[in-house]
């Protein structure tokens, strides 16, 4: 296959980027996306030209660090997969593929289709956990979870943190990753003792980030690798509707009765 | 210098509980005067900084990812064993105990692997507690798997990413941690060198990977958690960012490389396509539960095979030769990964091998779909099927999955005692990085063990009895000894910047991957090895002379950290092969075809080779030094294994 | 107080008055359309001029009327200080429209609200203004027989110029004076550039609504497996078809008749 492939460069977050065309030849349509960019790079190195810069690790969609907005869609056409897990049979012979970095305030690009998501790490960091040390826990068979509920935790816990929604999202709204991470630990009895104040803490990181604000449109889950529902983003406004208006934060005060 | 694995004397139940009543404990209170670096936030590293930070250590924690949550932990899919016995089919600590040492093919040390066996229950629970949503029965317990190798139930599992849940389980205790101020997490940035002063580990040299930056970071003790150097292959399961770098400049600073040739092979990979793939991709052991392996029988079918004269169903069963279960009846797909590993490969060696390259085998599941319904199959293994039909364009549920044997973890690493210091003072090793628990090959499932292990229940304790012997006074970030590895650190990257040759870094790569195939895989020869090690030796010097390394210092280059790995790589490329010259016997997924049973099985060889090799690096382009540390059996009888 | 001023800053604050507005305004759409029905009704606006009378002096609907103006202002500042930040959040756009699937109602809530608002404007400045401030509209009188029931109806000048209205008997015969805003129904929706204003407008109704009736239950958290689909049901079929058709119909008919005149 040939393609035409036009690309995001952009040397760093301080400097403007701009579209540059290259040519993709003989590209194999077993190789996966990155493998197609990855042939490209060897080319250009050769040439001793500067590779275009995008992050990957794992190439088999669970580490999250594949990005790329491939011909307007985050992780490329198909559905529920990663960047890395696309493949070329997906393009045609002599396609343009137009390949942008990830659009978003809170994600400053850092170079080429590289972002800086740890606007994600910050928004975990403000609560995403449950506050337990090392040791000291009981037996994993005393709390007993219905089945239900572990497996819907577990939907939520698929995220790979990757950012497609907020890419995939028309006002850039991180509601999706942020609402799985509450939902996960919200529904588990060990998430419980935190649930309304995790809620409320992640939310106004997220706030902070710069991220925009959902309108429902459900683009985030439609783009979602892992196909993360928007169930999760009610469960989160539920908990901090519940939290902010009908629950005490604090104990009242106590005076006496040492 | 000798190799003091301080193993603790006793029985072997005692020895851990005994061990921990003898370390020293460094009072709460002095617990925020220390500052402890932790490289890499896999299992080992994130639980190790979390659980280190939770005691009250100042912790500052490094990876080369955008974020920890990245670490290649992430990738691991079957699951994570436990002594638990929940499914009261006879399994204790002492059984998994057992089941890993006659797994790692005897060549790993029984106080180690008992101690692994017995935190195995521990963190089960910790993980539980940290809302790791496990797979669960109907009535709200706890459900477990075997997997390979093992005759018990003893496999945790979270679908086809228990990795992933683990590792975000670990991330989120981290986060805990950052948030409480007593880790400062450094992403983007990777260790290049580790700073000595008198003998001891006292920092680091890292590149911030963002802007360039050199920087050299001052602590009481460094934990490598850096994980394993799969992609030494060039094709591995690993992430293509997976890399000895830490390691290896932790070696070349004194820290003994054990077992370098201890690499693991794992039987059910995708197989590979063409020169451009850029990595292999697992499909979980779990599979082998309900697939059956086989070949054709003849030659004749599988050139039909490959040609695509036929397909696979279309092959009569009585052309099919299902080869596990024919030679090994009593544990048939379920054999320990080396031994499945070794026999596909045999198969495709004798021209049996099917796909259009042929190399490959079957994995079918047309019987266990008429067994159990589709729908069974695809609740079991849904996600695994999908992404094989995204990779392959082939539909599993109508077809064999082809797989086969890829590198996919390394059980060898830096030498660590029983505390998992290395023989650096102040320097340890955890989870992969480090060679201590599996021996010759890795059971299913105790990877993400061993990792977590370490980090949450190891090193809390034994990294205190060092710390409280050298006291709490700072480490002084003025001393000469950082400046000068910062020095030398920018002197070796403006070296490997000033390589403008013809030849791209990839492709280095790539040929140094296939010399330690072809050479130092699955079968080994005096021959090839010899061979092996010559071309690496030209391969290296080639390297600094003809690489291309694009850009410049101080910006984002992959370039240059792709170069900096690929160096060290070729350098421990070579001792792997020093390492697989001097082990002439048949361990683990390693056959070394001067050691053979009459049989044509794997023979190896306890009276000579009951030993950890421990190599000791001697300066640029000298021979390595081989230390023996040998190993003590005082509880399990070494036996030639059997699945049969 | 400033925790609820923290709430209400937030981002999901921000999105729950947008909810709890919307729904209000939903429910009212209800109330509006089965009084406006009344239109229908072939009885020289006897009906309807009585129920617009009714609204405008019982007090309670008074109250509700004014805390309708406040949703209807609430809705539309918070939609302007959310879309301002949505936009914030992705200064530099994507080269390729994105083509991620998303319903195109719900893509375009602002616009949809943007036309609504000018319909609101509008619409209220020519009949709710007219009727309560501008002394423009003519009276009408309905003298109903009780006995028979029959309706006679006459123009009516008011003695005064204050007047407002007046309900009285003589000889079995009610008598009825109202201000007379079905004329002035008649005459607007006999100009076609007019009734076609309001068409659109009502098809803004039925897409906005579409997605906004579901997105307001989505936003509060209202989600469950077994009542979305009667969410969804409501939302499209009563809030997205029925209501806007209704409204819709009484210009175009009125304007139909207008033309046979």
């Amino acid at each position: 296959m040939n393609l035409t492939l036009k690309v995001w460069r952009q040397k760093n977050t301080q400097t403007a980027g701009k579209f540059v065309t290259y040519k993709a030849e003989g590209i194999s349509p077993d190789m996966s996306f990155l493998e197609m960019l990855d042939v490209v790079n060897e080319s250009l190195t050769r040439k001793n030209d500067e590779p275009i810069y995008f992050d990957h690790d794992c190439r088999e969609g669970i580490c999250g660090s594949c990005s790329l907005y491939i011909n307007g869609h985050p992780h490329g056409p198909k559905k529920a997969i990663t960047t890395c897990q696309l493949h070329m049979r997906t393009f045609s012979d002599g396609e343009t593929i137009t390949i942008e970095p990830w659009r978003s305030a809170a994600f400053p690009v850092m170079k080429d289709l590289a972002t800086d998501r740890s606007a994600f790490d910050r928004i975990q960091q403000a609560g995403g956990f449950i506050s337990i040390n090392t040791g000291g826990v009981p037996d994993a068979n005393l709390i007993p979870i219905p089945k239900v509920i572990a497996d819907e935790a577990f939907n939520s816990a698929t995220c790979i943190g990757c950012g497609a929604c907020v890419a995939a999202c028309k006002n850039a709204s991180a509601m999706l990753f942020t609402s799985a991470k509450i939902t996960q630990l919200g529904l588990l009895p060990q998430g419980q003792p935190e649930r309304y104040s995790r809620v409320q803490a992640m939310v106004a990181q997220m706030d902070e980030e710069g991220f925009g604000n959902c309108t429902n449109t459900g683009a985030c889950e439609a783009e979602c690798p892992k196909e993360i529902t928007l169930n999760n983003i009610a469960f989160m406004n539920n908990d901090y509707f519940s939290a902010k208006l009908f629950r005490e934060e604090q104990a009242h005060d106590h005076t006496g009765g040492e | 210098m000798s190799l003091d694995a301080k193993i603790p004397q006793g029985p072997l139940a005692e020895k851990w509980s005994k061990h921990k009543f003898n370390l020293k404990l460094v009072n709460p209170s002095n617990k925020r005067k220390y500052d402890v670096i932790v490289v890499g936030t896999g299992l080992a590293g994130a639980s190790a900084a979390a659980s280190l930070a939770a005691l009250g250590y100042n912790v500052k924690a490094f990876c080369f990812q955008d974020s920890p949550r990245r670490a290649h932990s992430i990738a691991a899919q079957g699951g994570i064993n436990g002594a638990k016995n929940y499914q009261n089919d006879g399994d204790s600590v002492y059984r998994l105990f057992y089941d890993t040492i006659k797994g790692g093919d005897y060549r790993a040390r029984e106080g180690n692997v008992y101690r692994l066996a017995e935190v195995s229950v521990n963190i089960i629970d910790q993980c539980v507690a940290q809302g790791v949503p496990f797979a669960r029965e109907y009535g709200g317990l706890l459900d477990n798997r075997s997997f390979g190798g093992s005759q018990v139930s003893r496999t945790f599992y979270a679908r086809g990413q228990t990795g992933q849940q683990l590792l975000l389980g670990a991330y989120s205790a981290l986060n805990r941690q950052i948030h409480l101020g007593k880790v400062k997490m450094y992403t983007r940035t990777e260790m290049l060198d580790v700073v000595t002063i008198d003998g001891h580990a006292k920092g680091i040299v890292t590149r911030n990977l963002k802007t360039g930056a050199i920087e050299t970071h001052a602590a009481h003790a460094v934990l490598l958690a850096t994980g394993g150097y799969g992609n030494v292959f060039y094709l591995s399961t690993n992430a293509i960012g997976s890399n000895v770098t830490a390691a290896w400049r932790a070696h070349k600073r004194g820290a003994y490389f054990a077992n370098p040739c201890y690499t693991q092979i794992h039987p059910t990979c995708i197989p590979v396509t063409g020169d451009h793939q850029s990595k292999l991709t697992l499909m979980s052991e779990s599979l082998r539960n309900d697939g059956r392996v086989w070949a054709p029988k003849t030659v004749e079918v599988a050139e039909k095979l490959r040609s695509k004269e036929i397909t696979a169903s279309q092959v009569k069963e009585e052309d099919r030769d299902y080869f596990l279960e024919r030679k090994y009846p009593s544990f048939g797909n379920l054999v320990p990964r080396d031994v499945a590993s070794r026999n596909a490969k045999e198969m495709t060696d004798d021209g049996k091998g099917v796909g259009a390259t042929g190399l490959a085998v079957y994995l079918d599941f047309a019987e266990s779909i008429q067994r159990l319904g589709e729908d069974t199959v695809r609740a079991k293994y849904g996600n695994l099927f999908d992404m094989y039909l995204q990779i392959t364009d082939e539909n599993p549920y109508k077809q064999p999955m082809r797989i086969y044997p890829a590198v996919h973890y390394t059980m060898g690493g830096l030498w660590v005692d029983y505390n998992l210091s290395t023989n650096v003072p102040g320097l340890y090793a955890l989870g992969e990085c480090n060679f201590s628990d599996h021996g010759a090959n890795r059971l299913g499932a105790s990877a993400l063990m061993q990792g977590l292990s370490d980090g949450y229940f190891v090193i809390p304790y034994t990294l205190g009895d060092y710390l409280a012997t050298i006291g709490p006074k700072p480490v002084d970030i003025n001393h000469p000894a950082f400046e000068k590895t910062k020095q030398e650190v920018i002197a070796y990257n403006n070296k490997l910047l000033a390589l403008k040759g013809n030849k791209t870094v990839v492709e280095y790569h790539r040929e140094l991957g296939h010399i330690i195939w072809e050479y130092c895989g699955m079968a080994r020869s005096e021959e090839g090895l010899t061979k092996a090690k010559a071309m690496i030796k030209a391969l290296k010097a080639d390297f600094w002379v003809n690489a291309i390394v694009t850009g410049e210092n101080d910006e984002v280059n992959a370039a240059l950290e792709r170069a900096g790995r690929v160096a060290d790589f070729i350098e421990l490329g070579e001792l792997m092969i020093t390492d697989a010259l001097a082990r002439r016997e048949s361990c683990g997924g390693h056959f070394r075809v001067e050691s053979q049973t009459e049989e044509g099985e794997a023979l190896r060889d306890d009276e000579n080779f009951a030993f950890v090799s421990a190599w000791e690096f001697k300066g640029e382009n000298q021979e390595e030094e081989l230390h023996k540390e040998e190993l003590v059996f005082e509880n399990v009888k070494l036996t030639q294994r059997s699945y049969k | 107080m400033s925790e609820f001023k923290q709430t209400f800053n937030s981002s999901l604050g921000k999105k729950l008055i947008m909810a709890l507005t919307g729904l209000f305004l939903c429910t009212f759409l209800i109330v509006h359309v089965g009084g406006n029905l009344l239109l229908f009704k072939n009885d020289q606006g006897f009906a309807f001029n009585s129920y617009a009378n009714f609204l405008t002096h019982f007090p309670p609907i008074e109250v509700i009327a004014y805390l309708l103006y406040l949703a209807i202002i609430v809705h539309a500042v918070y939609a302007l200080v959310l879309t301002i930040s949505n936009r914030r959040a992705r200064p530099i756009g994507y080269a390729v429209v994105n083509k991620s699937p998303a319903s195109w109602s719900s893509k375009n809530m602002g616009l949809l609200g943007s036309i609504l608002l000018l319909f609101i404007v509008i619409h209220m400045g020519d009949f709710w203004f007219t009727y309560k401030y501008n002394n423009i509209l003519g009276f009408k009188e309905y003298r109903t027989n009780l006995g028979t029931n029959e309706t006679v109806v006459s123009d009516y000048k008011p003695e005064t110029p204050d007047f407002e209205r007046s309900i009285s008997t003589e000889n079995n015969v009610e008598i009825v004076r109202v201000k007379d805003l079905h004329a002035r129904i008649s005459s607007s929706f006999s100009h076609l550039w007019y009734v076609a204003f309001y068409v659109i407008a009502m098809g803004a109704v039925s897409f906005h609504l579409l997605h906004g009736f579901q997105s307001a239950f989505q936003t509060l958290g209202w989600v469950h497996r077994k009542y979305k689909p009667i969410i969804y049901f409501v939302g499209t079929w009563l809030f997205a078809v029925i209501i806007p058709l209704l409204f819709a119909a009484m210009p175009v008919v009125y304007f139909i008749q207008s033309l046979s005149k």
